[in-house]
């Protein structure tokens, strides 16, 4: 129950429940879609950027609590931070679900709930996805496929 | 006859039924996905490669002729198991979606032509959809979907509505992997052949679950699949009535499917089956999969029905109650399978957690994506049972459900 308990923790529960920024920003700077074949997750990433700071950030889409609370977290965590910040951080999120098994960097917060998913392999891209988006609309790209 | 169905005697013969899965013991409720192998097949299997492995019809060696001897005992056991007179209209073929893209190419190739009508519904598999959207672009022919309706069921009037002499190819799923839902496929078909539709039937649900009897059926083509009754992965069966498979082209080419191959003076062809098995087929899958059909015929095709049927009245009432939870497909005459969706929870968070307390169930669009959509769901969670599930299995599901249920809450 405890590795369960690691993946579903209260935060994730709560932001799969109320999930912030979730609405779409209709003309702003940066968007992407990514989507799962695999699982049909769907998650689309809007980015308002205004000299390389992030002023607004939002998602639509669906997908499992996983997604939808990694996807939430995102938002919160990099609105307000430069493109630079957010691909660093991204990157960080990235490493800590995917990389060696290492302390993750104290900047990424509350972001660390989403490390439960290392034990439940086939959920890991589950919480990848919505960063992956956020990478592509921030390097300009529109669709991304994640099967990591 | 057949003996009495007792459960945990028939369990016995599933060694895989003994494993534990997050501490917990297995409860295998993804029949629908792929069934469990009894004893039976695994020995068959083994013993193929053991004491019989040659490659057919080309040696005149003593293994050479006795796995061809099994191989073609193979056929001859799943011709009786369809009631099907002749075994030559039975074509091995890796799955049932290898049977599908088989008769979609080659109707493609004979039959269709711009304006013809492929008449299908909104519950079919993908292996039932792509193989005739390839085959209708290729012809210029132009598919047409019957509806279902909110409870599960075909829309009959919308089906009949769009069935006309413009139809060429009806094809329809004989239950509902998704759903469960058992088609009323007899007088569908009745009604096709009177518009001189040709009706391809995918067995891939009904086969595992109820006898099938396929001249009482009146369809052109049926298919399914072996590791869905308790057969090896990477077997499956095509049946193709015999004027049917007689003009079909082939669809693979090379050994074994040709009559004369000359440079000079061209290349014939064998007649079926030979003609659509190119290659060395599966031979230790077929032998696996006539063990398996055995096994089925010994406990009893309607000890399997009765046990399968009280699973699901024993396990739906019970689902019903759990609050949020709405069962997609809750219709009378089905299969052993209970789809359901929970509010507010993804149908892969409920996967996840059941599989931690070590049930394993299908979760997602399980390949019927226009299905989803016309629920307007991203998908289920699918439990589905087989004969040797238990009402234990089926009542540690709801206490599971219900956990998920006030998790999310």
């Amino acid at each position: 129950m405890s590795e369960l308990s690691d993946l579903y923790q209260e935060i994730i529960l709560d932001h799969n429940k109320r999930p912030r920024n979730f609405r779409e920003i209709p003309s702003c700077t940066c968007v992407a879609e990514g989507n799962n074949p695999l699982c049909g997750d769907e998650v689309k990433v809007f980015v308002q950027l205004e000299s390389e700071k992030i002023t607004d950030v939002a998602f639509s889409g669906h997908g499992c609590a996983i997604s939808r609370a990694s996807a939430s977290m995102m938002t919160a965590k990099t609105k307000g931070r430069t493109r630079e910040e957010a691909r660093e951080m991204s990157q960080a999120v990235r490493a800590m679900l995917l990389g060696p098994e290492v302390e993750p960097p104290r900047t990424l917060g509350d972001l660390v709930a989403l490390s439960g998913v290392r034990k439940f392999p086939a959920r890991i891209k589950c919480a990848v996805l919505p960063w992956h988006t956020l990478e592509a609309a921030l390097d300009g790209e529109s669709a991304v496929t994640t099967e990591e | 006859m057949t003996r009495s169905f007792d459960v945990h005697r028939v369990r016995a013969d599933f060694p895989i039924l003994n494993l534990h899965v997050n501490g917990h013991p297995l409860t295998y409720l993804d029949n629908a996905a792929t069934s469990q192998k009894p004893r039976t097949v695994l020995q068959a299997l083994n013993n193929y490669y053991e004491q019989q492995n040659g490659n057919i019809h080309r040696g005149v060696h003593y293994l050479s002729q006795i796995a061809t001897d099994a191989y073609d005992r193979a056929r001859e056991r799943v011709a009786h198991f369809l009631g099907v007179a002749d075994p030559r209209e039975i074509i091995f073929v890796r799955g049932a979606t290898e049977g599908l893209n088989l008769v979609a190419h080659g109707l493609g190739e004979i039959l269709l032509k711009p304006g013809d009508e492929i008449l299908l519904t909104r519950m079919e598999h993908h292996a039932n959809i792509v193989p005739w959207q390839i085959a209708a672009q290729r012809r210029g022919a132009k598919i047409v979907v019957a509806d279902v309706t909110p409870e599960g069921t075909l829309d009959l009037e919308d089906f009949y509505r769009k069935l006309n002499p413009h139809t060429r190819v009806v094809g329809l799923v004989h239950a509902s992997n998704a759903l469960g839902t058992i088609n009323p496929v007899e007088e569908i078909i009745r009604h096709a052949r009177e518009v001189g539709a040709v009706v391809v039937l995918d067995g891939c649900q009904s086969a595992p679950h109820f006898p099938v009897n396929i001249p009482k059926l009146g369809c052109d083509f049926f298919v399914f699949s072996g590791h869905k009754v308790c057969g090896p992965t990477g077997i499956g069966v095509l049946w193709g009535k015999s004027d049917w498979l007689d003009r079909l082209p082939p669809y693979q080419t090379g050994g074994d499917m040709i009559a004369k191959v000359s440079f000079e003076r061209g290349t014939t062809f064998r007649e079926a089956p030979e003609k659509f098995e190119a290659g060395t087929p599966d031979i230790a899958g077929a032998i696996g999969l006539g063990a398996a059909l055995d096994y089925l015929e010994t406990l009893g095709a309607d000890n399997l029905v009765t046990a399968e049927k009280a699973l699901l009245d024993h396990v739906t009432p019970q689902l019903r109650e759990v609050p949020g939870l709405k069962i997609i497909g809750d219709t009378k005459h089905k299969t052993s399978i209970v789809s359901f969706t929970l509010d507010g929870v993804h149908p892969h968070d409920i996967g996840t957690i059941l599989d931690n307390d070590g049930i394993a169930v299908r979760a997602g669009h399980h390949c019927a994506q226009p299905l989803m959509d016309y629920y307007k769901i991203p998908g289920t969670a699918r439990a589905s049972f087989a004969f040797y599930n238990t009402t234990q299995e089926a009542d540690a599901l709801v206490a599971s459900v219900r956990k998920i249920s006030k998790m999310f809450a």
